[in-house]
């Protein structure tokens, strides 16, 4: 199975606008999509995430701004029109039909003959491992089974783009994380274009090429899953992706993005950080700090913080602090390094780089 | 402590002595006002005066009988279409409705359910009558100078009969559409499909086991209704239930009734046992 050429792939989004009543579901997202590339719509309930998918696919039309794919514009195509693959959050096969009548259903839509859709299907069939189920019923099959037919179904006819809407969330834990390598395999192989709609960290930064992080309608942050996680650009994405500290404060001076700046803390103290974004002199301050780039060490000199709690989890212990101020902060001790692991009461140090240390305005 | 009582098997099912004594008032109720009657009737009508079937030849042999059975059979073929097309669009539309909408659309169609069938049926000829509602409004409309006949004709019949008997059509297509995933015409279309072949290769298939029931259920009914083809459609129209009540209210010709209610009855459950048997055959398709 190949994909049409290049270009055929390629998604763009232009300042999409979509409204449910006072409320902008999608507010000006712009996005592109690179043929071949897995990108992931991530993002809380209500982001808007799925708004943007049923807008790809046909199923909402925008209030304001344009849809192309391989360069056409499709922003008001019906869904049979567009030539795109869908796998539903649900299980959508066809419950009177066989499996081997499932995926062959887009082949007969398109008018292919009997020989050829079965031939087809089969070879399908085989892509997604399940070879020898074609004469089972949909009920027949697990949950997986089901989703592997279904994406099976959504390839055969190689659309332009595979959309999916969060096709393992009912699947259990072991299940969903061999099915993201799967799936992510496979798109590799054939090099179809996905976007990939998940409110799952986890999931988006496994599957996904580049992870795209909506709040509220509002497109947050583009980029590579590495990217995301050490150099989020705004306060959501540090708090959203990963576990984060959070310091607030004030700024000393004012500073540009990626410059060093000292940050005058509320509950007294004062940290390094980096500035994500340019900051105005004196404005509100929140500091981004990962657990695990927090260092701690034997009580002395610099901000200090006594162990409440410390829960040890095989390959690392999270140490539950309480800092100055009644501040609650987490830090995490990776196992087998040999590293000081203080216990609950202990006094400690905290120490960072100031790269680590994010500065965003409040 | 007292041991629990055998009455109840587990708590979950009772003994079949309980069965039987808590469905013994319908099963003695059912026994003394239907079974037992009817039982007379079939019996009377192959043993009276001797043990014959000349009765039932007679329903066959003379033409005016044959063609009471004919017609009560094209009848309710006629009122089965036209309910099925009448409910068909009003299913789909209360299948993806909600609140305000589907409450007056479900009342609309549970209401006559509701209301006595005398009641509707005499609405429907006050409607028909030579100087009913529908005559008056396509002479005030100017469409027609003198009265048109509806009433006593077969169109009044099915139409009143169609209405009547609405609900047992809407309900089990109903109940089937609302069986259908929103999500699974959205597959059908993403996949390439047209509202067309959306509609032929995913709905109506899924649909058809509520159409089958509808239809049976609608057929039967229709098959031996009395009122509305009674009043309706009068001494030209005249169904088979018309035909028993008359042969024995006026002819007093028990036997030959019994032989009526037999045919009737022996045709409704010949047809029920192959609709069944083609519903099951439909049943594992529905399991997703």
């Amino acid at each position: 199975m190949g994909v049409p050429d290049g270009s055929q792939g390629h998604v763009a989004l232009e300042s999409l606008v979509k409204r449910f009543g006072p409320v902008n579901a999608v507010d000006r997202v712009t996005l592109e999509v690179g043929a071949g590339e897995f990108l992931a719509l991530l993002g809380p309930s209500g982001s808007g995430k799925t708004t943007i998918l049923m807008a790809i696919a046909g199923f909402e039309y925008p209030d304001e701004g344009r849809i192309l794919i391989g360069g056409e514009d499709v922003t008001w195509a019906p869904p049979n029109r567009r030539n795109l693959g869908m796998v539903f959050q649900r299980y959508t096969l066809f419950p009177h039909m066989t499996v081997l009548e499932n995926i062959a259903f887009p082949l007969k839509m398109r008018g292919v003959g009997r020989a050829e859709r079965e031939q087809r299907a089969r070879a399908a069939l085989d892509t997604v491992r399940l070879g020898g189920m074609g004469e089972r019923r949909p009920a027949q099959l697990s949950g997986g089974q089901q989703q592997r037919v279904a994406i099976a179904r959504a390839i055969i006819y190689q659309p332009r783009v595979l959309l999916m809407d969060e096709p393992l969330s009912a699947l259990d834990k072991n299940l969903r994380e061999e099915m993201q390598l799967e799936i992510k395999h496979l798109q590799q192989r054939i090099g179809i274009t996905v976007v990939f709609v998940t409110h799952d960290q986890t999931e988006a930064l496994t599957m996904a090429d580049r992870v795209a992080v909506l709040d509220r309608g509002c497109l947050q942050q583009v980029g590579a899953p590495r990217d995301l996680y050490e150099a989020p650009e705004t306060v959501f994405v540090a708090g959203f992706i990963g576990e984060t500290n959070f310091y607030e404060g004030r700024l000393d001076g004012f500073a540009r993005a990626g410059e060093p700046v000292s940050v005058v803390l509320d509950g007294g103290g004062r940290m390094t950080a980096t500035a994500a974004q340019s900051l105005a002199a004196g404005s509100r301050i929140k500091v981004a700090l990962r657990p695990e780039r927090l260092r701690v060490l034997p009580a002395g000199e610099g901000l200090g913080a006594r162990v409440t709690e410390a829960i040890y989890a095989g390959n690392a212990t999270t140490l539950m602090l309480e800092g100055e101020g009644g501040r609650r902060l987490r830090a995490r001790i990776p196992a087998g390094a040999g590293l000081h692991e203080p216990r609950p009461g202990e006094r400690v140090r905290l120490s960072w780089q100031p790269t680590d240390a994010r500065a965003f305005a409040a | 402590m007292r041991r629990p009582s055998r009455f109840l098997l587990g708590g979950r099912r009772y003994s079949p002595a309980a069965s039987l004594l808590l469905a013994a008032p319908f099963l003695l109720l059912i026994t003394v006002v239907f079974i037992l009657p009817l039982a007379t009737l079939l019996h009377e009508s192959l043993f009276l005066p001797e043990p014959t079937t000349a009765h039932y030849a007679r329903a066959f042999a003379e033409p005016v009988y044959l063609r009471v059975m004919l017609r009560t059979l094209w009848i309710a073929v006629l009122v089965t279409a036209l309910a099925l097309v009448l409910a068909w669009p009003l299913a789909w539309v209360m299948s993806r409705s909600k609140g305000l909408l589907l409450g007056l659309l479900a009342a609309a169609v549970l209401l006559p359910l509701w209301t006595s069938v005398l009641v509707r049926t005499y609405a429907w000829m006050v409607l028909l009558q030579r100087n009913g509602v529908l005559n008056q409004a396509l002479q005030g409309a100017g469409i027609i100078d003198v009265p048109v006949q509806f009433l006593y004709t077969q169109g009044a019949v099915v139409l009143a009969m169609a209405h009547v008997l609405l609900p047992f059509m809407v309900l089990p297509i109903l109940s089937a559409l609302k069986g259908i995933p929103e999500d699974l015409p959205r597959a059908a279309q993403m996949l390439g499909a047209s509202a067309w072949s959306t509609f032929r290769e995913v709905i109506w298939p899924l649909a058809l086991p509520g159409v089958t029931s509808g239809c049976l259920m609608v057929f039967l009914l229709a098959l031996g209704f009395f009122v509305t083809p009674a009043l309706i459609g009068g001494p030209q129209q005249m169904m088979i239930s018309t035909l028993v009540s008359q042969q024995v209210r006026e002819m007093l010709d028990w036997p030959f009734a019994g032989a009526l209610v037999g045919i009737l009855l022996l045709f409704v459950i010949g047809l029920t046992v192959i609709f069944k048997r083609a519903v099951r055959l439909d049943r594992f398709v529905g399991t997703a």
